[in-house]
């Protein structure tokens, strides 16, 4: 019994501190999205609050924390509410598998702990794809619920295109299960161990070079970010599903949307570039005699690749103009799908003429 | 009991998951709680009309949309069932070998002819 | 401990089921519809069968639920016109169903057989349960896993001419 309560003590603890990296690094993303683009198009982005602007997240936070909270005449009250915790929760919990350092096990009272690993399930991939598809309830729901013409365009064109493209995520990772033989996070990251070329997006038999371009388009589109924002196309549909919403409410979108961001670009990395995995075999800390350290080194590696991807959206967003949404739509089915097919095509009868 | 610890181990790893589920719908239910204790609340009729380009809102929001949506959406249950198959085929690839992967090219076989039907048939356009 | 959560899950999963029909706005019968698939998977994970729990997830609740609600927000139902004409064949359906459970439970109370208890597979930690499916899905049940393919196939040609009209209704 007590073996259960320190496991139970020491989940909560990685729980909490895995939801405050999170929390911490949406509200740098916040400041470092407008930075980002503020240098791109040659301004200074936000300087008001604090030196450079750096405060500029808690003034968000704690405005949209305090401002009144605005429910639209005729709306539905409880799913109003509803849907922006489901956006939240469902954008949050896919973290629960997603193994940011190594698989190393540390002592505490006798009993053996995964510090980097919330938790190892064997279907650790579809636990996520499973929790994506039900972020779009929150959209579908929040749009709805509005009672609000753009509100409920906004919401199911959101609920569209992210099925749409949920199919293409599901089917550019199989090439990667296929090679890894499981379906756990942990395990495909410990496949890729050794040099980079052992990481999946360039491994033989088949480099999974095209699914890593299909997967990251796709996720893109599932986050609904720019070039693919056309659920909140500001031009056409004021803001889409969430134009009624204000306040905390609105914030919860907001998080969920950057959650969502941090998830695919962990699951990119972990699945495409050897998640905690160094471009070396090892780690240099553990060469040099600090094996004690060496989950800096792989930790740092996970981040760096993470937040690769995450200025990948920003310089998206920077460059490319937003999509009509029937060319939308086409894209998604009628060139991303037959690409992310064919690369299972391909693999398999590579992996088989060559296994490894 | 052996089975009894591999149950136990089993079982342990989606405590944390659970955990994390229910932390995760704690902190979004208690922050919009306490957000609407400390905020200001001065409801007025203006103010609480949906946003209609400045215009005063006409006709039920709730309107009957395109029937496009739900064939997609049809489409994508198919498919995505479709997408399920290959899973747990791409995990045993290594073990079931050539049969598996002969299996595997007639049901992605018969996946193109669909595909190549809805097509041609123009579901796959949006207008 | 096992049991325990069996009753939670199986009360609540009888709850919601109830909810799903007893409730009014059609919006929140779809919602207790998904709560009720997240407690089957819940199920299904107590059973080892990690893998229907995130197909049950995958499709039924990420993939189907959406179609209805689609659907719900598609007709824009109101209140007053559900079900009434239908109430007399439901009643009739119901009550026959109902009658055939309590045959059945009378039935083996009577028959002396030895009810199966049901055995809880053990785990295999080395290969996990989509490995499982896996093996056996295409080396014992190839044939099965072809027709499926099949009647998917048959599924979208179904999907596609009920919706056909629609589509050149569009284009014009």
């Amino acid at each position: 019994m007590a073996e259960l309560a320190l496991r139970m003590a020491f989940s909560l603890a990685q729980i909490t501190v895995v939801m405050g990296v999170i929390m911490l690094t949406i509200m740098v993303l916040t400041l470092a999205e407008r930075k980002v683009l503020g240098w791109m198009q040659d301004r200074m982005g936000p300087m008001e609050v604090g030196p450079y602007g750096i405060l500029q997240p808690v003034a968000d936070g704690l405005k949209l924390f305090f401002k009144e909270d605005i429910v639209p005449a005729g709306a539905n009250r409880f799913l109003f509410s509803l849907a922006p915790i489901l956006a939240l929760v469902a954008a949050l919990i896919g973290f629960a598998v997603v193994p940011f350092g190594p698989d190393t096990t540390i002592e505490l009272f006798g009993i053996q702990f995964k510090p980097f690993i919330i938790s190892d399930i064997n279907i650790g991939i579809l636990y996520i794809l499973a929790f994506t598809s039900i972020g779009a309830y929150g959209v579908i729901l929040g749009g709805w619920a509005s009672n609000s013409k753009y509100s409920l365009l906004g919401g199911l064109r959101s609920a569209a295109q992210v099925i749409s493209y949920e199919l293409n995520v599901g089917l550019a990772i199989v090439g990667v299960l296929l090679l890894a033989g499981s379906l756990s996070l942990v395990k495909i990251t410990q496949a890729q161990a050794g040099w980079f070329w052992n990481w999946y997006v360039f491994a033989p038999p088949f480099p999974q070079l095209l699914a890593f371009v299909v997967y990251v388009i796709s996720a893109v589109a599932e986050t609904n970010r720019v070039p693919f924002d056309l659920p909140e196309a500001e031009s056409e549909l004021v803001a889409g599903f969430f134009t009624e919403y204000s306040g905390m409410r609105f914030a919860f979108f907001f998080i969920a949307e950057y959650a969502n961001m941090i998830l695919v670009s962990c699951i990119a990395a972990a699945l495409f570039l050897g998640g905690w995995n160094a471009p070396y075999p090892g780690t240099a800390l553990a060469r040099m005699g600090f094996v004690q350290f060496a989950w800096v080194e792989n930790v740092v590696w996970f981040a760096a690749k993470v937040y690769f991807f995450l200025f990948l959206f920003f310089w998206l967003r920077a460059t490319l103009p937003r999509l009509r949404y029937d060319q939308l739509m086409r894209f998604g089915w009628k060139v991303m799908l037959p690409i992310a097919l064919g690369n299972i095509l391909v693999t398999a009868i590579a992996a088989y003429l060559f296994p490894r | 009991m052996a089975g009894s610890e591999q149950l136990l181990d089993y079982l342990g790893r989606y405590f944390p998951v659970l955990l994390f589920i229910g932390i995760a719908l704690a902190f979004g239910v208690v922050t919009l709680v306490l957000s609407y204790f400390v905020q200001p609340k001065y409801p007025e009729s203006e103010k609480l009309s949906t946003y209609e380009c400045g215009s005063e809102p006409f006709s039920d929001a709730r309107m009957p949309f395109p029937v496009r949506y739900y064939i997609f959406a049809m489409l994508f249950v198919i498919f995505d069932i479709e997408v399920i198959f290959l899973y747990p085929w791409a995990v045993t690839f290594f073990k079931i070998g050539l049969v598996g992967l002969i299996e595997m090219l007639i049901f992605i076989a018969l996946f193109v002819v669909a595909y190549v039907y809805a097509w041609k048939k123009g579901a796959l356009e949006w207008d | 401990m096992a049991q325990l959560f069996f009753f939670y899950l199986a009360g609540i999963i009888v709850l919601t089921s109830i909810l799903v029909v007893a409730l009014r706005n059609p919006v929140y019968s779809a919602l207790s519809l998904l709560i009720m698939f997240f407690h089957v998977a819940g199920l299904y994970v107590t059973l080892h069968a990690e893998f229907v729990a995130a197909v049950q997830i995958i499709v039924y609740a990420g993939a189907i639920l959406v179609l209805y609600l689609f659907v719900v927000m598609l007709l824009n139902l109101h209140r007053e016109d559900r079900y009434h004409a239908q109430f007399p064949l439901a009643t009739l359906l119901g009550v026959t169903i109902l009658t055939e459970v309590i045959l059945l439970m009378l039935q083996r109370g009577d028959s002396g057989a030895p009810v199966a208890t049901p055995v809880i597979a053990p785990p295999t930690p080395a290969i996990g349960n989509t490995e499982a499916i896996g093996e056996v899905l295409y080396s014992t049940y190839v044939f099965p896993f072809e027709v499926a393919s099949l009647i998917l196939l048959v599924a979208m040609i179904g999907a596609i001419v009920l919706a056909k009209q629609d589509l050149f209704e569009q284009k014009g």
